[in-house]
């Protein structure tokens, strides 16, 4: 199963911040050993809201409206993508994350084709794992 | 919209829509030279209209429909027509007259469209560079200036190159089509040729290089990605992203902090991307399922999946590299193909497996002033404990390279091995 | 350049678990995931099951503790991502423009990092911030 992992935007993320060298030292060994066992599919951070914008589509038409959004309460700040068995296991692994101070991750498993059952008519299927292989996604 | 905010917007709709749009009108007026121009016009007229009116809902379409038009509007002005313009007009009027929502089935032409577009900038007719200054003008959406950065020439030089490859285009009466079976490997390997020397200099640029020079490996990439999907029962088209994704896949890791390039046995894999290495390494499954043998860019890349496989140089799986270069000198003979299968012998089988095959380089005339065929002759001696001829070859080597931080390395090789001092750098 | 496009799909904070995408939806996706192919900027995109199907870790002192699914104060949570390489801001705006959301669906688009974004002092620290800041 792959899972998303969110961690969370705050002040210090929006103003650009960088955590301290402890933090990032703490952080590669931690994303290294994610790699050695298999579990890592990606880690991304993300530049503030300031660089971004969000769209709203209402009743046909979509409104543009630039960052920052600082009012958002949930800004995220970067994510993991990771392969594991169940979210347990998912779980198991995140909380060896180096993290401290109150932050929250949030773990949400990832929609696969199987999950689609019915949704999915055998063309989109077969569309969806072209798409897949291409991206290769969670066969390694 | 603000007028820069505009401005973006619109440059942004036209690298999305620009080469199908092209694509589209080269079809029509059978001719890529007027469809750029025509198109341009198009571009012109947005650039006048949408500011105000705001971007329409659908900006492709907009713009199609505004080049024909424009296309009509010329040829009823014109007022000697030629008999060529005189079919043109007909040709268009015909396809005003067509259904106008083509939606669906122009997603499927504009397809064909794009593969005729490609196949026709990079004819072998032009020289490899109008080919890569055509193809990144045409299918990059890249302007003058920008290819002209890139490339490190004078904008009124690319300017001329691009004039006069439309210009030889047309005078060799090049058809708008997708060649046919005879022909198209070697058209597919000219495409292929072209979209690789566009990485390469991307891939060769170095910090400090104005951005858009390593911009155009993805510039390559995007333009590989397009193809995969425009001619997906092409094996070596899967194969050459594959090689692509891959190296691209090392950016993060290649230069040092003063700019200095890091062989790849040296870099920390942990820059490595490994979204891009995942993707590399479906593209060349797609590239294996298509059958074998292996063409160059998917046994290159093959090659490459294995460094990227590997999550340190002591993992890397060497008997297999050696496998695959052996494929690869059949496929591509050359003196640095060998090369690099000497390499990969010594790294699997030892030093003296290695010396053989570099050895038979020795004479090789085109590698007379090449400074790593003795350094590797070097770093091989050395291990044999043959110190002398090992000295020899380093010094040698830091005589024939222009680098001055490799001279030094080399140099101090070269010491190291006269005097007995284990040194243990990696060969490649 | 790399962008996220993430979606905000309008109610999905309380969506059950085993929420599945209309059918109709999940084809018109279909297309226009496959036009992000074509166009050869598509590098990833993902569903993501509801706030429901996953759980939350905290971390402050001690050991870390797991909440599970679905969390009351969140209002606005994410359905899914696509990540795309265009040339600027405006580009990934354009692509996301023409989406197939549906009504009261916002999409946010946000720059990914990349080791090119940061000066070498900082990369030869350890590259982009990536999960470190909070």
């Amino acid at each position: 199963m792959r899972f998303m992992v969110f961690v969370p935007g705050g002040k210090e993320s929006e103003a650009g911040v960088l955590p301290d060298e402890k933090l990032i030292a703490a952080m590669q060994e931690f994303n290294e050993e994610l790699v050695k066992a298999g579990v890592m599919l990606a880690a991304e951070g993300l530049h503030p809201t300031s660089k971004g914008a969000r769209l709203k589509f209402e009743s046909g038409k979509t409104t543009v409206i630039d960052g920052p959004f600082t009012e958002s309460k949930e800004l995220i700040a970067g994510f993991w993508l990771i392969h594991a068995k169940s979210l347990d296991d998912a779980i198991g692994w995140m909380k060896r994350a180096p993290f401290g101070g109150g932050v929250k991750l949030e773990i949400r498993p990832i929609f696969e084709a199987e999950d689609f059952g019915k949704a999915l008519t055998p063309e989109l299927r077969k569309r969806d794992e072209r798409l897949r292989a291409q991206m290769k996604e969670n066969q390694q | 919209m603000t007028a820069p905010d505009a401005h973006s917007a619109i440059d942004a709709v036209w690298r999305i829509e620009s080469a199908r749009l092209i694509a589209g009108l080269a079809r029509m007026v059978r001719d890529v030279g007027i469809a750029e121009d025509l198109a341009q016009d198009a571009l012109v007229a947005a650039l006048e209209q949408w500011p105000t009116s705001g971007i329409p809902e659908n900006p492709g379409a907009w713009l199609m429909g505004t080049a024909k038009h424009r296309a009509i509007d010329l040829m009823r002005r014109d007022k000697m027509l030629d008999r060529k313009h005189a079919e043109l007009g007909v040709h268009l009027q015909a396809e005003e007259m067509a259904v106008p929502n083509l939606e669906a089935a122009l997603d499927d032409d504009i397809g064909d469209d794009l593969l005729r577009l490609i196949f026709t900038a990079c004819h072998p007719v032009l020289a490899a560079e109008a080919r890569v200054a055509l193809t990144l003008r045409l299918l990059g959406g890249l302007t003058t200036e920008e290819i002209a950065r890139a490339f490190l020439a004078p904008v009124p030089t690319i300017q001329q190159r691009i004039v006069r490859a439309k210009r030889t285009l047309r005078e060799a009466r090049v058809p708008f089509e997708v060649p046919r079976e005879a022909e198209r490997a070697g058209r597919l390997s000219s495409v292929l040729e072209v979209v690789y020397l566009i990485f390469n200099e991307g891939y060769t640029a170095t910090a400090g290089d104005d951005w858009v020079r390593p911009a155009l490996c993805e510039d390559a990439l995007r333009l590989g990605r397009i193809l995969a999907e425009l001619a997906p029962q092409e094996p070596e088209v899967h194969g050459l992203v594959a090689l692509m994704e891959i190296q691209a896949s090392r950016l993060p890791a290649r230069i040092g902090p003063s700019g200095e390039p890091i062989l790849l046995l040296d870099q920390d894999r942990a820059r490595w991307d490994r979204l891009l290495i995942r993707r590399g390494l479906a593209a060349l499954e797609r590239a294996e399922q298509l059958g074998s043998p292996l063409g160059r860019y998917a046994l290159q890349a093959a090659i490459a999946a294995c460094h990227a496989r590997a999550t340190s140089g002591e993992e890397t799986d060497w008997t297999r590299i050696t496998a695959l270069y052996d494929a690869l000198a059949q496929v591509e003979p050359s003196p640095v193909v060998e090369l690099n299968r000497a390499v990969a012998y010594a790294m699997a089988f030892g030093p003296a497996a290695g010396l053989e095959i570099a050895d038979a380089l020795v004479k090789e005339p085109s590698l007379r002033s090449y400074h790593l065929l003795p350094a590797v002759r070097g770093d091989f001696l050395a291990k044999l404990g043959r110190r002398e001829e090992a000295r020899a070859e380093f010094e040698r080597a830091a005589a024939l390279t222009r680098n001055a931080r490799e001279r030094t390395l080399l140099l101090g090789r070269a010491a190291a091995v006269a005097t007995g001092t284990a040194n243990q750098d990696d060969p490649q | 350049m790399r962008f996220m496009m993430l979606v905000i799909p309008k109610g999905y904070a309380s969506a059950a678990p085993g929420t599945l995408p209309d059918p109709k939806l999940v084809e018109r996706m279909s297309k226009y995931n496959q036009s992000l192919t074509n166009a050869g900027v598509l590098l990833a995109l993902d569903g993501l099951h509801p706030p429901s199907a996953g759980a939350r870790v905290r971390f402050a002192g001690g050991k870390p503790a797991v909440t599970d699914g679905p969390f009351a104060e969140a209002k606005e949570v994410l359905g899914g991502y696509w990540m795309i390489q265009v040339k600027s801001k405006a580009e990934a705006i354009e692509w996301a423009k023409r989406a197939p959301m549906p009504d009261g669906d916002v999409i946010e688009i946000r720059q990914v990092q990349e080791m090119a974004d940061f000066t070498p002092e900082i990369q030869k620290a350890a590259g982009p911030t990536r999960l470190g800041a909070q």
